[in-house]
């Protein structure tokens, strides 16, 4: 089996800073990236980008040059177009490359998955004409693709309007953006505000976007609720509930968002230890200030272990790949905490905006835990609220119990759709928070493998 | 906490049996330390085979076949069983002929359950085998069914007929008392005059306590399932001189199992597929499947399961202490037996006997060596 000192998964913010920094002191660093070149979702295609689209998606984005440049630069290895497919508590990977199969072993891991969006079964999301705004800022990164008849932006988060943003200055009619957080939201954000302004570039930010939207005449609609997406074959319309009212928006394209959670399915494959985190409404990772996971030698880092934006990834992901360091026996711990510390602070001081944001950007519980029995939930085996409820009433009474008997979760997303909002059903529906007590348990392989792909496994030297 | 019988376990030997007593109106109360039917009763392969058993559990697996298939007479519930068959293939005349020595030494005993078919019958059973097989062992009643259905059927059942489950209820220890049994737990003492030790691949842990070890070793079988294809397979197809268990599920699915086993962490109950192992699986699957070269594994997983050095369950009476009964060790395929091993287990316990042949299950077998 292949051996390395450091594997780092992920291309993004967090992979990046810590491969650079643990190879910066004489590690020897593997990265495995998902894509084609560095820079992972957030810096996605920020080396080739040309400079025109560059400057429309802003300076925030451009700043993943200067790490893509220090990272290639340093002594790291890069594996591009890698999935990995599994990890074990024994520091074993699988990954896939051109097809070929193989395992390969690290003295330390550092996760740096990122975060995906969090999956919302709200009625009408599995509409031909739903996606996610991620799915529409992926292709605008990527390819410049915008959609030119319109669309309705809907759900709860910066994003929505960061891409909203976006697509102004890209000449996209925008029909409506829907905030389906709840009004009270901002009374309860207001405590956190103060906090909050030690980062306060991203609320001028935030504001600044608004401001330019609605100076463009874009609609907004706060408080929404009962949002449905609605159609026969495909998506024709949203409906909604705002200020008492029902109203209704043609159209082709919904982009909706609820904010993002880790991508946690590798870390829990692996066995790490999980929690349900109330304010981030997520599974998120057992770790210690150094993001060691419950898990000897591995760690996981940035969006991956507890969402906080690409600036504070990059300084968790410095700070991992110093403790990698340390730990591999290249700089002791003295010299650890003296290389880590100005990213401590300012990934500290990067943090203090988030239980603001936290607050006024929580997703409505309706929404989350309460869809109508006729909603699928499981889009892969096709099961509705109802099953998952009735399961529960039979006398199942958690994700995995409920997972075994309607199957939901054990369609070829393995869960990654369904996960979240099983574990609120369960809890919800049991009127007890603390049921939430572990979410569906990961097989491998996470990224699906085919039986020839195994049949032809590297396993290396098997006796190792 | 008083009851008629404890069980320790909840899997499926120890719902069986708390259904059967229930049927014949006695209470039970059945301790399993976390949920029932986690383990290898929740997640094997859903087997219903009588094909290729060994001798010892012909009689047993017999009168199991003929439960399951009036199991919903049983349980009130399908657990998804169907009943296409089974195949063990031979790939050269010297397997056959093995096989068919098996075929004869059966029914010599008087059993007509297994026959051979040769290769045209076999082809036309499983049109999507590789060329070149020459034959099978086959079982036209057997089949399969989902055992997480079957353990939450047998559940009910036993509920409805006045059993008690208490999920995350650990044993800690067992002790003779003035009035039977008292179970110590985490969450308290049960007193109990008869004892069914039903815990599987932890069994031994009370069998010692009881001063009878026996050689139970902790396994993790692997499984694996793929995405769902157009239906091809009827039959639950094996193969003579390979670890192969290949079936195709309603929904589409194909779950591939044989025993391959996974790296497991007993004192943690966690397992660790092995993908090396798995590596032979998916060979040995290509080998007999061509087709199957590009379909995508979705899942593997192991379920925990108590294997004993003889490959057969201990199923019957302590050989040490009045009022104390086993039955676990089933070594990856005890699923199907689990109907007529709930009968078996409340025979023993209410009348003293059953006229099920169960000597060979004594486990007496592994304290004469000592």
């Amino acid at each position: 089996m292949e051996h390395h000192e450091l594997i780092v998964i992920g291309g993004g913010p967090a992979g990046l800073a810590a491969a650079t920094a643990a190879a910066e002191t004489g590690v020897q660093c593997l990265l495995l990236d998902e894509q084609g070149t560095p820079g992972g979702q957030i810096y996605r295609a920020v080396e080739t980008i040309p400079e025109e689209r560059a400057r429309l998606l802003g300076p925030d984005y451009i700043y993943g040059r200067k790490l893509v440049d220090r990272f290639n630069a340093s002594s790291a290895t890069y594996l591009p177009g890698t999935s990995l497919w599994s990890l074990n508590s024994r520091r074993e990977i699988g990954i896939l490359r051109d097809g070929q199969a193989s395992l390969m072993r690290a003295d330390r891991i550092i996760i740096a998955s990122g975060a995906m969006e969090r999956p919302v079964p709200f009625p009408g999301w599995t509409l031909p004409g739903v996606m996610t705004a991620g799915a529409g800022q992926i292709l605008l990164k990527s390819s410049g693709v915008v959609p030119k008849d319109g669309v309705v932006l809907a759900g709860v988060g910066p994003l929505l309007l960061l891409l909203g943003w976006q697509y102004l200055h890209a000449g996209v009619p925008i029909r409506g953006i829907l905030d389906l957080s709840p009004y009270g939201n901002i009374w309860r954000s207001l405590p956190h505000l103060p906090g909050a302004l030690m980062a306060h570039h991203y609320i001028l930010k935030g504001l600044r976007y608004q401001m330019q939207l609605k100076m463009a005449g874009v609609k907004f609609y706060g408080g929404v609720s009962e949002f449905h997406a609605v159609g026969g074959d495909v998506l024709e319309a949203v409906e909604f509930t705002h200020r008492r009212g029902r109203k209704r928006i043609e159209t082709e394209l919904l982009l909706s968002h609820f904010g993002v959670i880790p991508d946690s399915h590798l870390s829990r494959c692996a066995g790490c230890e999980h929690y349900w985190d109330h304010s981030q409404l997520c599974w998120r990772p057992v770790t210690d200030e150094w993001d060691n996971s419950s898990i000897e030698g591995i760690a996981i880092v940035g969006d991956g272990s507890g969402i906080g934006g690409a600036v504070a990834a990059r300084h968790a992901g410095r700070i991992a790949g110093f403790e990698a360091a340390r730990a591999l026996g290249y700089i002791d711990t003295k010299q650890r905490n003296e290389a880590a510390g100005k990213d401590q602070r300012w990934m500290h001081d990067d943090l203090r905006v988030r239980p603001f944001l936290e607050a006024r950007f929580h997703p409505p519980a309706e929404l989350l835990s309460g869809p109508p029995d006729e909603t699928l939930v499981c889009r892969c085996e096709e099961v509705r609220a109802g099953e998952v409820r009735r399961a529960m009433h039979a006398g199942h009474r958690d994700a995995n119990q409920v997972k075994f008997l309607t199957r939901c979760g054990m369609g070829p997303c393995q869960g990654r759709q369904c996960d979240n909002a099983v574990s609120q059903l369960v809890a919800r529906e049991l009127g007890d928070e603390k049921m939430i007590s572990g979410g569906y348990r990961i097989r491998p392989p996470i990224r699906p493998l085919t039986i020839e792909q195994l049949a032809g496994l590297d396993v290396g030297d098997a006796s190792q | 906490m008083k009851a008629d019988v404890i069980i320790i376990g909840g899997g499926l030997q120890g719902l069986s049996t708390a259904l059967h007593l229930g049927r014949r109106g006695v209470k039970s109360i059945v301790l399993e330390k976390e949920s029932p039917g986690r383990h290898a009763s929740g997640v094997n392969a859903g087997g219903l085979r009588q094909l290729n058993r060994h001798m010892a559990e012909i009689p047993l697996t017999v009168e199991a076949a003929r439960m399951w298939k009036n199991i919903r007479e049983l349980v009130d519930g399908d657990c998804d069983v169907v009943l296409r068959g089974q195949v063990r293939v031979a790939e050269s005349d010297v397997q056959l002929k093995k096989l068919q020595a098996r075929v004869d030494m059966l029914r010599a005993q008087g059993y007509e359950h297994e026959q051979i078919i040769d290769q045209e019958t076999l082809y036309r059973l499983v049109p999507r085998l590789v060329e070149g097989c020459v034959g099978a062992l086959y079982n036209p009643d057997d089949g399969s069914a989902r055992p997480f259905h079957a353990a939450t059927a047998f559940r009910h059942k036993a509920i409805a007929l006045g059993a008690e489950i208490r999920s995350g209820v650990e044993v800690l220890g067992i002790e003779e008392g003035g009035d039977g049994w008292r179970v110590e737990t985490s969450q308290g003492s049960f007193t109990a005059a008869n004892v069914a030790n039903c815990a599987g691949a932890w069994a031994n842990r009370f069998a010692s306590m009881l001063g009878e070890p026996v050689p139970l070793k902790p396994q993790a079988p692997t499984l694996m399932v793929t995405e769902r294809l157009p239906h091809f397979l009827d039959l639950t197809v094996g193969a003579e001189g390979y670890q192969l268990s290949f079936k195709q599920m309603q929904n589409g699915t194909v779950i591939i199992g044989g025993a391959h086993l996974a790296k497991l962490d007993f004192e943690q109950e966690k397992s660790v597929i092995d993908f090396a192992t798995l590596k032979t699986s998916a060979q040995t699957v290509t080998r007999f499947f061509p087709h199957m070269a590009q379909v995508r594994i979705v899942r593997t997983w192991a379920g925990i399961e108590g294997f004993m050095a003889d490959g057969i369950p201990v199923i019957g009476k302590s050989a040490k202490a009045a009022g104390i009964f086993h039955a676990f060790g089933f070594s990856a395929h005890g699923f199907q037996l689990s109907p007529v091993v709930g009968r078996i287990m409340s025979e023993l316990i209410l009348d003293g006997k059953t006229d099920l042949p169960i000597e060979p299950f004594d486990i007496r077998r592994f304290q004469k060596t000592e």
